[in-house]
């Protein structure tokens, strides 16, 4: 039981993450129907972003306070991951918009191969170490078996909580988020009304890259370590959550993210951790033999 | 005489090596109900699109409200006072009825979007009992009716409205053509209308234009086309 609730923690923490990530894969895909292969490294080059600002906040200006150096690492990872990604979609993706469909997903895995060696050559091949934060722990013991909750672990699920409420206000309640829904449904009509179709999707691609650079920087806080290869495992386990929560949905890419990460974390305190990465994908694939559009997917249907 | 609003002058537009309108030249004039009439495949719906700029004219110019607009973005077309109900209506199916009027009204800012709102509902009372109910529920009159009013929610000077009446039932087809000819006797608004359906159209409109394999065929005041005999003819009475 004891041990049950640890792996609940953890899964719920890990699968915060991917549920972050994974919700730039549908907002995307949802708007101009391109998976958007780069983001995972998107997300890696946040979590350097999130170093930096950490390291240059600390050292440079002497910021003592942790949790106000950490809001401010979060929205400097924010505002420059967003900048990031616009000036992506600029110059990878939008020159092909109007081009055979596979174009931008060619360009897409170009981008990544580029972000990733990008920063391998700037930052250097090995490990950074981040110096650790939130080290506290709650621990109780449930049945004989330590449970610990560690700061780090409430930080992630709050904060991502929260960003979610604010994401879900912003997609349903502002006018943005109704072009951006619009877009999503009839480009062409949204157009006719006087919507900036391009700006929506910029703005998408920004808004993704936001939630990933908050996944980033939690990613940071919670391992303790980045890498430039550190995008390739969490952005496919993201973009696997978005399809197995049906890519388009956005609810869908949030749960599909935690059943990812719930599963990942038992599979391999259950079974064997050295095959927890295979249990994510078998239960994609099973899941995608009976319900081929995801969990909360629409059926693909053309109007009428 | 009064002022041109909208004027097409050899207007050309080809979808790859198809030529689809081949030098139109058309007018509205402010406060006018113009319509174009035509079989199937003339250019109506394309003539439409092209005046919103998707797609582009290839050759000649269109003008609004004295500005030329041919190279305009169809976003900023909108924002200038042309509203359009496309063919096929495009209502957006997974937005309430609400969120499809505000959609209309993304043009001119949230100012008198209440107020707006209230009229759309008291011209369409159809609509206020289907205000949360998701745009793809609706019947296909309702969605015409949701159509019309959201091009109105952004206070358009010139409302476009391609086939109205396709599909609907003739007490619809009525109060539509009802609610278009008030707001033209009332408010003034300038509207041009493609219609297959050429005998209310040209009963409703001031001036007709007959496109006939994507170029003007004919043109005059509305009721002297309906009496004419190829008119007669070829969309009237052809089909029955």
């Amino acid at each position: 039981m004891g041990n049950f609730l640890q792996q609940l923690i953890n899964g719920v923490t890990l699968g915060s993450i991917y549920g972050l990530i994974a919700i730039g894969y549908t907002m995307v895909f949802g708007i101009i129907g391109m998976v958007n292969f780069a983001h995972g490294d998107v997300f890696m080059l946040s979590a350097f972003i999130a170093l930096i600002f950490y390291l240059a906040l600390t050292q440079m200006f002497g910021v003592l306070s942790l949790p106000l150096a950490f809001i401010l690492v979060l929205l400097g990872a924010m505002v420059f991951t967003g900048l990031w990604n616009w000036a992506i979609e600029r110059v990878a993706y939008r020159p092909l918009r109007g081009s055979f469909r596979l174009a931008p997903l060619i360009s897409a895995i170009g981008m990544s191969i580029f972000l990733s060696n990008f920063v391998q050559v700037v930052q250097g091949p090995r490990n950074k170490p981040t110096p650790p934060l939130f080290t506290d722990l709650i621990k109780v013991e449930v049945g004989g078996y330590d449970v610990t909750l560690s700061y780090k672990q409430i930080m992630i699920v709050s904060v991502t909580a929260l960003l979610l409420a604010g994401f879900w206000f912003l997609v349903q309640k502002t006018s943005l988020g109704r072009a951006q829904r619009a877009c999503e449904q009839d480009r062409k009509m949204a157009a006719l009304l006087g919507v900036d179709v391009n700006r929506t999707i910029s703005m998408t691609f920004v808004i993704g890259a936001m939630l990933a650079a908050v996944a980033g920087t939690l990613y940071m806080v919670y391992y303790g370590v980045v890498n430039f290869a550190d995008g390739a495992a969490p952005g496919l386990k993201a973009f696997t959550a978005a399809v197995f929560g049906g890519i388009g949905s956005l609810q869908g890419a949030v749960i599909g993210g935690l059943i990812i990460g719930l599963v990942e974390v038992f599979f391999s305190a259950y079974f064997s951790s050295d095959y927890k990465d295979v249990a994510p994908y078998a239960i994609l694939i099973v899941t995608l033999i009976f319900m081929p559009s995801g969990l909360l997917g629409r059926p693909e249907v053309e109007k009428v | 005489m009064s002022a041109t609003l909208l004027a097409l002058r050899g207007v050309e537009t080809c979808y790859g090596n198809i030529i689809a309108l081949r030098g139109v030249d058309i007018d509205v004039n402010e406060g006018e109900i113009v319509a174009l009439i035509g079989a199937n495949g003339a250019g109506k719906s394309t003539l439409m699109m092209t005046i919103s700029g998707d797609p582009r004219a290839r050759r000649g110019s269109i003008t609004f409200a004295g500005r030329d607009i041919t190279k305009t973005p169809t976003h900023e077309i909108a924002r200038l006072g042309i509203a359009q109900s496309p063919e096929g209506r495009r209502i957006f199916a997974r937005m309430s009825v609400l969120e499809n009027l505000q959609m209309g009204a993304a043009v001119c800012g949230s100012g008198h979007f209440v107020e707006d709102v209230e009229r759309m509902f008291a011209i369409f009372p159809r609509l206020k009992e289907r205000a949360q109910q998701r745009g793809g529920t609706l019947s296909g009159g309702e969605q015409q009716m949701l159509a019309i009013a959201r091009a109105l929610m952004s206070r358009p000077r010139l409302l476009m409205l391609d086939e109205p009446s396709l599909g609907l039932a003739p007490l619809i087809v009525k109060l539509i053509f009802d609610v278009i000819a008030d707001l033209n006797k009332t408010q003034g608004l300038t509207v041009f209308l493609v219609e297959q359906n050429a005998h209310h159209a040209l009963r409703l409109a001031h001036r007709a234009y007959v496109l006939v394999n994507g170029a003007v065929a004919m043109q005059g005041a509305g009721r002297e086309l309906l009496e004419r005999p190829e008119i007669r003819a070829a969309y009237l009475e052809g089909g029955q």
